[in-house]
Formats: C-alpha cells, sequence, structure tokens
C-alpha cells in the first residue's frame, strides 16, 4: 500500500496524498543544511528535556553551531539601535536622550519611506537613497573605484541575493546543465541552493596544509572533469571563508579572477565577513577593487557579483535580515529580468534595509555618537581576535585534533582523528563518523558544533565547525571540554 | 554588447496570462513619470499612488501600541522609567525573554520563535472556534508571498514530462502567477464571475481544469479569500464546494488569506481550515491546505516588516520534513516581523493602558463607510461599474471605455486600461493599476486602487477621479 492508492477509512474511500514524496519537486529532496540539521534539532529537543527538569551532565546546551553572536551574548551596537527605535517610532524624535546624528539618519530613513513609515512596502530594488549609501560605503571601502546604486539589490540577508544570482545563471539540459563551482569546505546555503535548483555542483578542493589557501591548478583540475558533464558557468567563492576561515591574498584574488576570465564564468563574490580579519598579514581585499585594478581587460567584461550582509562582522544583526549585492557588467536584458525575479517577494524587510544603512553610513568621527561606536565595534573586533588565537593555540595542544589560524570569519573547523573502531561504528550505523562524534559531544557535554560532513571535507578526513562567539571565559571552558571529550572518546574507540 | 556571451539566462521571460510581456513595464514607466513629476508644474500638488495594497503609504498611521513595542525591543533601554505604558513594557520584556541573547538582532528557530509560534496557532483556534492549531504545522516567514513560493516550489516539478499546472484565479494579483511561472509552472487561470459579485463558481473550475487536459498536470488550487483585486468574500458554500472539488480532482488546496482583517460586508469571513474542519471526515483528514495569513494588511498595515505565516493542514509527514529543511535554508523570518504577527494575534485586551487608544484607531465602522462611500461614488459615474466591495483592500471597477479611447490606446501600443491608467496619472495625479495586470475577460478593462486610505485622503482620491474620468469619457465620447 503506497501513500497515493486509495485507503478505506470507516467504510469510505478516502484518496491518497496529492503531495507525496514521489509527486514533490525531485531537487527539493537534495536539499540539506547542515548547520540547521538534526543534531541541531537534537539539541532544541535536549534543551526541552533540561527545562522539563531530566538531569543531565551539563545545565545547558552551548550553541556552538550557528553564526549567531548576539545568541552568544555580544551586544549590538548602540547608535543603530537607537535609529531604529527612532524609525519605528518617530514620536521619540522628541526625546531629547536621543543623539542628534541619531536623528539625523532615522529622519532621512522615514523620508525615504512610504508614507514615513517602515511599515510601508518599499521598492522590490531596495530604498533608493540606502542604496546609494551603500554605493558610496562601496567606493570609500576600494579606494574610489566607482559603485552605481543602479547596481546594488538590497536583499533578505546575502543568502536572498545569493540564491536569486543563482536562480538567473542556472539553465539547460542533460550536458548542458549549469555547473557551478564552490570551494570544498562551503558553507551550505549553496549546496542547499544547487540541490533546489537542479544545478550541478562542481566541487574545487581548499588546501588544509596550506591554510585552506586556493590554488588555481585546482580550480582548473575540477572545471576540467565537470565540462564532461555540464556546462560550467559560475564560480562561488567565499572570503573571509566560511567554514575555513582563510582570507584569501591579493595575489590569489587575481589568479581567480583571471581564471574566471579565461574560462567564461560569473564570479559570485560572498565577503559577508569583510570586518572579519584576525591574522597578522592578512588583509581583506575586495573582489571588485582588485578587478579594477588589474584595468579595463577585466573590469569591462568579467560578470560579477559581491555580496555582504548586516549578519556577521561587527553588528552581528542577523535577525534583521539585511543584506545586498552589487551586480557587475550584467546585460541589461538580464538586469530587468533581474528586477522582475525581485519582485516576486515584494521587498526586502524595511528595517534591515534601514539595519544596512546604518552599516554603511556610521557616525562620522565629527559626529556625537562617534567615539561610542568606534569604542564598541573596536571591542567587538578585538574581542574575535583574540577568541580565534585562543581556540587555534588550545586545539593544537589536543593530540589527534589540528587547528588551522582562524584568519578571519567567525568559525573554526579544526581537523579531528577518529579511530578506527569509531569510523567503522558510525559506518555501521549509516551516520558519517563526525556526525557521531558530535552527536555524543552534544549528549556528553551539552555542547552543539556542526559536522564537517555538513560542509564538505576531503574523502577520509574528518572536521567539525565551532563558532568563536562565546564570551571569552565561555570558550574557555568549551575549549576545555572538547579537549577532554576528544581523550575520552579516542580512548573509548581504542 | 554581452547579449550572446552573457553567462545569465533567465529560466523565464515574464507572461502575464498571455498578455503583453509590456505590461509590468509599463508600470516602471508610471512609476518613474510619477517621481519626474515633482518640480513639473502640475494641476496637483502631489501623486496619490494607490497602486499598492499598503495602508501606510496610503496615509494610514502606524498603530502607536505596535511601534512602541518594536521600539522597546529594538532599544530596551526605552523600558527604563515609566515613558511606555506598562503593558507595551511587559509585552516587549515577554519578546525579548523569548530572543536568544535577549536581542532582535539573533537568528530564531527556523519557523520563528517558539513562543510567537505557539500564540499564532492559539490565535487561529480561537478564531476557528476551537479547530486545534497545531505549532509543529506552522511556519513564520518573511511575509506570505515568500511561504507562498516556498510551498510553490515543493508542488512544482519543472522536470516532469508535463509541466505543473496551478489553477490560478482571473483576476489574480500579479505576484502568485509570477512565482508559479518563475518556478517553471503553468498558470491556469479560473475566471471570476464579475456580474455574480465575482463569485467563484465551480463549473469554471471545472472548465479551466478541462481546458488544460494534455498540456500540463495539475496539482494545486490557489485561492485568495477576500479577493485581490476583486473584493469578494466567499460564502460557506462556495467554499465547500471548492473543497469537495480539489477532493474529487486530487488538488492540494492554496488558500490566501491576507485580507481576513478587512471584510466590510454582511458576509463573514471564514477560514478555509474551519469550513474543512466542519465538513468532517474523510474530507477534513485527507483535504490537503496550506493557508497563508500577514501582517502587512488589516490594521496592522505592517507591509515592510515582512510578517507572515503559512499554516499546513493534512500534509504527509515525510514531506514536511522536507518542506522544514527548504525552510531551514532560509534561515529564519526577519524578527521585527515575527513581532508584528504576535501583536496582530494577540493585541491589547480591556483593561490594557493601550487597550482604549488600539480600538479607537481601528474602527472598523469608519473603514465600512468609507468603503461604501468609495463605491457610490464610482458607481454613479457614467462609465463605470463597481461591484460591491466585500473584503479586501482595493476597489476593482469595470471602466467602459468607448471605442475611440481603445483605439488611441492601440495606436500607442499598449492596452486600454493601461492608457487610461497613463492618463489618469498625468492628468490628475494618482497611480492607480490597470487590469491587464491581474488578466480580465477579453475586452473588459478595470482598473485597480487601494481604498484602505485615511478619510480626507480617499476623498481627496475620489474627486480626481470624478473629474478626470468625467473628462475622459467626454474627451473620447
Amino acid at each position: 500500500l503506497n501513500s497515493s492508492s486509495p485507503v478505506f477509512l470507516n467504510g469510505v474511500t478516502c484518496r491518497g496524498k496529492v503531495l507525496t514524496l514521489d509527486s514533490m519537486n525531485p531537487n527539493v529532496r537534495r536539499v540539506e543544511y547542515a548547520v540547521r540539521g538534526p543534531i541541531v534539532q537534537r539539541a532544541v529537543q535536549i534543551e526541552k528535556e533540561l527545562r522539563e527538569g531530566v538531569k543531565k551532565p551539563f545545565t545547558e546546551v552551548i550553541k556552538a553551531n550557528i553564526g549567531d553572536a548576539h545568541a552568544m551574548g555580544q551586544k549590538p551596537i548602540t547608535f543603530f539601535r537607537q535609529v531604529l527605535a527612532l524609525c519605528s517610532y518617530p514620536d521619540l524624535l522628541e526625546d531629547n536622550k536621543f543623539p542628534e546624528d541619531a536623528k539625523k539618519r532615522a529622519r532621512r530613513i522615514l523620508d525615504a519611506c512610504g508614507g514615513h513609515s517602515i511599515g510601508a512596502y518599499s521598492a522590490s530594488q531596495g530604498i533608493e537613497c540606502i542604496r546609494q549609501d551603500v554605493a558610496r560605503y562601496i567606493e570609500k571601502r576600494d579606494g574610489g573605484i566607482p559603485s552605481n546604486p543602479d547596481n546594488i539589490y538590497l536583499s533578505t540577508g546575502a543568502s536572498d541575493a545569493i540564491v536569486t544570482m543563482l536562480k538567473l545563471l542556472v539553465c539547460g539540459e542533460g550536458r548542458d546543465r549549469t555547473g557551478v563551482m564552490i570551494s570544498i569546505p562551503q558553507y551550505p546555503l549553496y549546496s542547499a541552493a544547487l540541490a533546489d535548483l537542479g544545478a550541478v555542483q562542481i566541487n574545487y578542493y581548499l588546501d588544509e596544509d596550506k591554510c585552506w589557501g586556493l590554488d588555481v591548478t585546482e580550480l582548473r583540475r575540477a572545471l576540467n572533469a565537470a565540462k564532461q558533464h555540464c556546462k560550467p558557468r559560475v564560480l562561488c567563492i567565499i572570503n573571509p571563508g566560511n567554514p575555513t576561515g582563510q582570507v584569501q591574498s591579493r595575489e590569489c584574488i587575481e589568479d581567480v579572477i583571471r581564471f574566471a576570465k579565461e574560462e567564461n564564468l560569473f564570479l559570485m563574490a560572498d565577503e559577508v565577513y569583510q570586518d572579519n580579519v584576525y591574522a597578522k598579514g592578512c588583509k581583506f581585499h575586495s573582489f571588485k577593487k582588485v578587478l579594477f585594478e588589474m584595468g579595463p581587460e577585466y573590469s569591462s567584461s568579467l560578470e560579477m557579483a559581491s555580496f555582504h550582509s548586516t549578519s556577521k562582522c561587527y553588528m552581528g544583526e542577523c535577525g534583521f535580515r539585511g543584506g545586498y549585492m552589487e551586480v557587475l557588467n550584467m546585460d541589461p536584458e538580464v538586469k530587468a529580468q533581474l528586477t522582475k525575479l525581485v519582485s516576486v517577494r515584494l521587498c526586502p524587510p524595511v528595517s534591515g534595509q534601514a539595519m544596512l544603512d546604518l552599516v554603511v553610513n556610521p557616525p562620522l568621527p565629527d559626529e556625537p555618537s562617534y567615539a561610542s561606536y568606534l569604542k564598541e565595534r573596536t571591542a567587538v573586533l578585538a574581542a574575535l581576535a583574540e577568541k580565534s588565537h585562543l581556540t587555534e593555540e588550545m586545539f593544537n595542544t589536543v593530540p589527534g585534533i589540528t587547528c588551522n589560524p582562524v584568519q578571519g570569519a567567525m568559525y573554526t573547523f579544526p581537523r579531528i582523528t577518529l579511530p578506527q573502531k569509531a569510523i567503522a561504528k558510525a559506518q555501521e550505523e549509516g551516520q558519517a563518523p563526525d556526525m557521531l562524534y558530535c552527536m555524543k559531544l552534544l549528549e556528553e557535554e551539552g555542547i552543539c558544533l556542526v559536522p564537517g560532513s555538513g560542509f564538505g571535507q576531503k574523502e577520509g578526513t574528518f572536521h567539525f565547525r565551532m563558532t568563536i562567539l562565546p564570551p571569552t571565559e565561555k570558550l574557555k571552558v568549551v575549549l576545555q571540554k572538547i579537549r577532554d571529550f576528544h581523550l575520552r572518546f579516542t580512548q573509548e574507540f581504542s | 554588447m554581452l547579449s550572446e556571451n552573457s553567462l545569465t539566462h533567465p529560466p523565464f521571460t515574464l507572461i502575464v496570462r498571455n498578455k503583453e510581456k509590456v505590461s509590468y513595464s509599463l508600470k516602471k514607466i508610471m512609476v518613474a513619470l510619477k517621481n519626474k513629476q515633482i518640480g513639473v508644474k502640475k494641476p496637483f500638488r502631489e501623486v496619490i499612488d494607490v497602486s499598492w495594497g499598503d495602508p501606510h503609504r496610503g496615509g494610514v498611521k502606524p498603530l502607536t501600541f505596535v511601534r512602541q513595542v518594536l521600539a522597546a525591543c529594538l532599544y530596551p533601554q526605552l523600558m527604563n522609567g515609566e515613558k511606555l505604558p506598562v503593558d507595551v513594557r511587559q509585552r516587549a520584556q515577554k519578546l525579548l525573554d523569548g530572543c536568544a541573547g535577549w536581542s532582535v538582532g539573533s537568528y530564531s528557530a527556523t519557523g520563528g520563535l517558539p513562543e510567537i509560534v505557539q500564540r499564532v496557532s492559539e490565535f487561529i483556534s480561537r478564531r476557528d472556534g476551537g479547530v486545534p492549531s497545531n505549532p509543529e504545522n506552522i511556519f513564520l516567514c518573511c511575509g506570505s508571498q515568500w511561504a507562498l513560493t516556498r510551498i510553490l516550489n515543493v508542488l512544482v516539478n519543472a522536470e516532469a514530462p508535463f509541466p505543473t499546472g496551478v489553477l490560478t484565479p482571473a483576476p489574480c494579483y500579479s505576484t502568485t502567477p509570477l512565482s508559479i511561472e518563475g518556478l517553471g509552472g503553468v498558470v491556469i487561470p479560473y475566471y471570476l464571475s464579475e456580474e455574480r459579485g465575482w463569485e467563484l463558481q465551480v463549473e469554471e473550475l471545472h472548465r479551466a481544469l478541462e481546458s488544460c487536459k494534455g498540456a500540463c498536470h495539475p496539482i494545486a488550487l490557489y485561492v485568495i479569500n477576500p479577493g485581490n483585486p476583486a473584493g469578494q468574500v466567499q460564502s460557506r458554500k462556495s467554499m465547500q464546494e471548492v473543497i469537495r472539488f480539489a477532493s474529487e480532482k486530487r488538488l492540494f488546496l492554496l488558500a490566501d488569506e491576507v485580507y481576513q482583517g478587512c471584510v466590510y460586508g454582511e458576509t463573514e469571513f471564514v477560514s478555509y481550515k474551519r469550513v474543512l474542519s466542519e465538513m468532517g471526515p474523510p474530507l477534513s483528514d485527507t483535504v490537503e491546505l496550506a493557508s497563508f495569513h500577514s501582517a502587512s494588511k488589516g490594521f496592522m498595515g505592517e507591509c515592510g516588516l515582512r510578517g507572515g505565516y503559512v499554516e499546513l493542514v493534512n500534509l504527509d509527514p515525510a514531506v514536511k520534513k522536507y518542506i522544514y529543511t527548504l525552510f531551514c535554508a532560509d534561515s529564519s523570518p526577519p524578527v521585527l516581523g515575527q513581532i508584528a504577527l504576535d501583536l496582530m494575534t494577540n493585541p491589547p485586551q480591556p483593561g490594557d493602558p493601550s487597550y482604549l487608544l488600539y480600538y479607537q484607531v481601528r474602527s472598523r465602522s469608519t473603514v465600512v463607510k468609507n468603503v461604501k462611500k468609495a463605491c457610490e461614488v464610482i458607481n454613479s459615474l457614467q462609465g463605470f461599474s463597481c461591484q460591491a466591495v466585500e473584503g479586501g483592500a482595493f476597489a476593482f471597477p469595470r471602466i467602459h471605455l468607448p471605442a475611440k479611447a481603445i483605439q488611441k490606446a492601440k495606436e500607442a501600443g499598449m492596452q486600454p486600461d493601461t492608457f487610461y491608467c497613463l492618463r489618469l496619472l498625468e492628468e490628475a495625479g494618482v497611480l492607480a493599476s490597470p487590469g491587464s495586470d491581474y488578466g480580465q475577460e477579453e475586452g473588459t478593462f478595470h482598473i485597480r486602487f487601494c481604498i484602505l486610505l485615511p478619510h480626507d485622503v480617499l476623498g481627496e482620491l475620489l474627486q480626481r477621479l470624478s473629474d478626470f474620468h468625467t473628462q475622459f469619457m467626454k474627451d473620447f465620447s
């Protein structure tokens, strides 16, 4: 009896379901998203059990699985929240407890909103004056290279823009189906979107031994192999990287750009962690800046989209769903289709657009809120830098764990050596070995990480991704617990 | 320069129910014209934009309670002292207690903050006279259209031998057909009966289904109740017919109920879920339904916050698991939008400090009076006929355009109602939408405009419209 055949119930024929595993969009069945996957669902269950008074070897679950800074205790930037409060409840503009620079920005945003309310729809591409502010921010960041506000699309987090862009790029059938190059390890939004769109995922491996560096020869290898069964059209790169945290060198970025041009690939540069750079000698270079500095041969022809967001960096405003993409050298007809495509979602949340406006248009040195803004921002980034070093050091003292320097972003992705017995057990249970490891860590210590298998990794290697977001003292405790767990685990399966 | 070599290749081109692709870009021209008008001498001072179902844009003020709670959640320092009413502070506290790190800047659980989802489910149950609502079947999302697109994504199989079809009303608000086509699906229009107050007739559903035999595989039936752009509110009887039809023809029912808070006539709103439940087994246990609601409409009007939800009924649990994963990849819906939903479903109660102000502003009788007046004025004009607006945000009157006007429009290369709207914008400073954007019976013409406006703005709108229309009909007689 399958779910679509008729069934008798109380003597009456009922038809089986219309929407079944067989009838549903087969692409959706291939979608996975490890960051909120089975291990997180178990973590939520455990939290429920704790609330119900079930006794556990720990009193709380530490959710180091997701890049959510505020959830781990990081405070919002005061100025940003002041402006948002003013935008939400404009009566506060009369309140002298709010600084003038906050009021000025709030008024400007409200003037650009329908009916002077953040509750009105905005244009689907995003509020015009905010797109202008984004363009100015990009110009300032990139040493004056012009940015056209018409090429800026505000979005519901960077994820929305990334998926939209992929929708425009994926087409063709069979061997002509679009192939999209993505790093391994990668942030699983990409693999999820590619599965959903039925695109061909082309994996290029980052080199763990070279601090997760990217080598063009590897790009070439991956591309040539892929040409046999698909039409490669897109190259995605996350810089600073997620989960791996590497910050690409300028030379590497140039190599990637050259490669994209040679092979006629659309470049998607995910730069949401652009302010999260910790390692000495590392610097964020935007793809756009490097592209333009390579001259018109590249800058006037390479098709590219760059992405940014309000969720990461020093502000950590994930819940606002603010983001943008900047497109370059896009065919005007295609741009018209892009504009229609984004209209289906009506508009990005206006509060997210407002938050983004503040990120790109923060207090200036001569403004009243500047000092406190700078202090808060510096403190957050300094804390993250300290935690990045602390994490790397600590993990490298554990036999069986090796950890590359966390050059940027918000995560550590250490490699774990697992005993053969553990691997065998996992295989028996039909589980990825690092999932078995992480599940056990969750059950025994109440620490929720994401297994490396959720991001992709070289065959035969195992990792986990942990955020470096918990407050320093808590982080130290977490690191110790993981160390102790790892030693026990190794012992148990020896 | 890059057309041939360009890498981007959109999977669809916009075809609004086989009408010209241009109608969407005409809207853009209209918007551009509207913007250009600033500084140009015109017989009006500013454009009244009623092309959106957007009360705030039309001049309706946000609800004070809602905005106070949002401000307190955003900047909790506001809760120190007595400036904000105590119920605002309590509500903000409660909401923040449910947020990770006590911040609205954190991600929430995929389906929404659990406490809010719980309260939404209780609201649904209360609304439906006690029919149970399970929070596990509810997903908060970034606006109802986002959720609808996600559910359509699961239903539409672009790789099947036959394209997936979705029965969609004509007229229908333009975003949904765009979504369907964008996913590689096919819109199967069923025409609402204008002479019968835009009634949905089940015979027409049968006809529509027959018409696409062999061309596509119909999988879903999309209904909007109360309607958009047509302002009908479905009778219980009609809804039962729809449910029986969906069951018989094996269709997944998509019920877009975002205007449930906007009902003016004698027909009361009842949800599809409630009607389904009251029809009893086997229908109540088998018909698969997704119901959509939002904080964008009604008295909230918080379109820009993007707060919506979908409730799933009778879905295969195995499929639900995949739906959940699909929503996971979107991270979580905007927290402020979720808060708006919470406030909408749990407004101040009698005795609460904010209660009087909240309900004073939310005067249903004023809206009903406005709607009635709008219909009267429109119907009093020669060349206009407007069905009763029983619900929703819009009037969708039919314009009986003179032959000369139709000819002029053809010469200009546009639909006659688009031509009318362009003139209306240029000469009277009113931005409305042409019926051709929504689908209409061949040879008929309509315009849609939002009527959820403050009393004085509505008055101004009707005055301009009357003057313009009278002149237009004279000019083209």
